[in-house]
């Protein structure tokens, strides 16, 4: 690597720098709001790793998320906390592994049913399970996390995510992922072995997903099925990278922030209206913003380029 | 010598439609081969099941000697076979070098994103698109994406070009540059397999033509004679009119 190719790395974690000491200074109401901006930025970076390039779209989001958080209901007070976390991983990783391999041939909106459907089954299989062997369907979870830990491992995961991201778009797999969502027969034809770069970069987005749940799972001390596997977090990690942008490793943070204080406001105040409000907040950026605010940044300077130019050779 | 590409008693269904029945052929190292035919007589379904966009029913196709009638396409790519597509396909959002760094990066010599970069440009040149590297392909004109595509499939640095019907729609001048390209690779020595209705270029650049009518050769031979024979006059005028 060149000097160049310092910045973006630098850049991570320069922010990171700036947002860790925060926890020392914020209350408890900025606190639970920094810790959900956090949780949702690292969810749809992580998202936008595997569906930002190849454009396949997955609303596993939420299958990988409450695995994670259940992993640590069950192990959180049986291992020691620092092992559960590389433990949510490894399952997450061989999860979606085999989710991979047996959906990656499918294409477009089966895809994109298929992952819904597959968070919906890891719910029911997990209700009914609880129901005939845990004798309950909710869990207490008492681990002893506090808000400020759960905000710097979130930041630290959110670092690895960026770095990762920053890692593969320049790889060859990176170049795979981007030729698999131009065009997949060319990809094929030009030498890609397009089921393992769509398996590797899938597997390497749930993993972050799943720990991001077992980050979470303490801060909830009380989960079930339905709220480790909403399909909402799915729906809201789409909509956020699709805000931002998900063409670039820095977009879908750009939608995360508005968004989560968005939702965060809304939930507060119209509880009963969210999904409503939720709804046509979807409907605003598909319409108006359907290339991301990426794509605006983009089109500005595309704008502001040609201006340039017309400054510069005015005979033209 | 042993031929490059083999093709023994492939055969390939599509429900009842037998769209390729059958086909037994070969290309030798630096030939230029036409593979003609009227519309519908197998021969684009031919070039997929060398590429592996199609898998055989039965038969085998040996390239360099070795099996690849079960290969995935990125394997037959890596192995030295490159294609164009009928219907152009480029990467639209790519810029043009972008489009042919991919060639190269994952081709039969595999190499880094930066020297793929490297490796686009004389490409590039070759097909008389270098001033517009750095512009998406989406922007290219339908003949400069045929071009595009070509250097694509050119970077994988392929031993057997296959080329279905690159110089489809294009106007005289740019036939001429067309024909005058595929030219020069041929004196390059790239082997060429062709699939192509433009009589003009067959005669032009081919050494040596098959013809496939409903799944089957037909004919074989110099384009001359192979044009000539009565059978092959008979596939595409009808019986009324030989």
């Amino acid at each position: 690597m060149n000097a160049k190719d310092w910045i973006v790395p630098l850049a991570i974690l320069a922010a990171a720098a700036v947002l860790a000491p925060l926890p020392l200074v914020a209350g408890s109401y900025w606190m639970a709001l920094l810790v959900n901006v956090l949780m949702y930025a690292v969810l749809a970076t992580a998202w936008a790793l595997f569906s930002g390039p190849t454009h396949y779209v997955s609303l596993a989001t939420a299958a990988f998320f409450g695995l994670g958080a259940y992993t640590m209901a069950f192990l959180g007070e049986k291992l020691p906390l620092a092992l559960v976390y590389p433990v949510a991983a490894l399952i997450g990783a061989v999860i979606a592994t085999i989710v991979g391999l047996s959906t990656l041939r499918l294409s477009g909106v089966y895809f994109v049913i298929f992952t819904f459907g597959l968070a919906e089954l890891v719910r029911q299989l997990v209700t009914w399970a609880e129901a005939k062997y845990g004798g309950t369907v909710g869990r207490f979870v008492f681990i002893d996390v506090t808000q400020q830990g759960i905000y710097w491992m979130l930041l630290g995961v959110l670092v690895l995510v960026l770095l990762t991201g920053f890692l593969i778009q320049r790889s060859r797999l990176g170049w795979a992922l981007k030729a698999i969502g131009e065009d997949e027969t060319v990809a094929r034809h030009a030498g890609i072995d397009t089921t393992v770069a769509k398996v590797a970069v899938f597997v390497i987005s749930a993993t972050f997903m799943t720990v991001v749940g077992a980050i979470m799972a303490p801060r909830w001390t009380y989960i079930d099925p339905s709220i480790a596997f909403n399909p909402i977090i799915s729906f809201q990690v789409l909509i956020m990278a699709l805000l931002g942008g998900a063409a670039r490793l820095y977009g879908p943070i750009l939608g995360v922030v508005p968004l989560a204080t968005l939702f965060e406001i809304l939930q507060a105040n119209f509880p009963n209206s969210f999904s409503i409000l939720l709804g046509l907040a979807f409907l605003v950026i598909v319409y108006f913003v359907p290339s991301g605010i990426v794509g605006l940044i983009d089109q500005g300077r595309d704008v502001l380029g040609r201006a340039g130019r017309r400054r510069a050779h005015p005979a033209e | 010598m042993q031929p490059l590409l083999e093709l023994h008693g492939v055969s390939k269904a599509f429900g009842g439609l037998r769209a390729v029945d059958g086909l037994t052929a070969s290309v030798r190292r630096g030939e230029v081969v036409g593979l003609v035919g009227p519309n519908g007589s197998g021969k684009t379904t031919a070039l997929n099941l060398i590429t592996g966009n199609l898998t055989a029913d039965s038969g085998a196709i040996l390239f360099e000697g070795r099996p690849i009638e079960r290969a995935a396409a990125h394997r037959i790519t890596r192995a030295g076979i490159a294609r164009t597509f009928q219907l152009v396909r480029v990467m639209p959002s790519l810029t043009l070098a972008e489009n042919v760094a991919v060639g190269a990066m994952f081709g039969a010599r595999a190499c880094s994103p930066a020297e793929a970069q490297e490796r686009a440009l004389p490409l590039l040149a070759r097909v008389g698109l270098a001033a517009r590297a750095d512009e998406r392909a989406r922007s290219l004109t339908y003949i400069d994406q045929k071009r595009l595509e070509l250097a694509r499939a050119l970077a994988a640095e392929p031993q057997l070009l296959l080329l279905d019907e690159w110089l489809a729609g294009l106007n005289p001048t740019e036939l001429k540059d067309g024909i005058a390209l595929i030219a020069a690779l041929a004196a390059d020595g790239m082997t060429i397999v062709m699939v192509e209705h433009v009589m003009d270029a067959i005669r032009a650049l081919c050494t040596r033509c098959v013809v496939m009518n409903a799944g089957t050769k037909i004919a074989e031979g110099s384009p001359a004679e192979a044009l000539s024979d009565p059978a092959v006059i008979k596939a595409y005028l009808g019986d009324d009119d030989a």
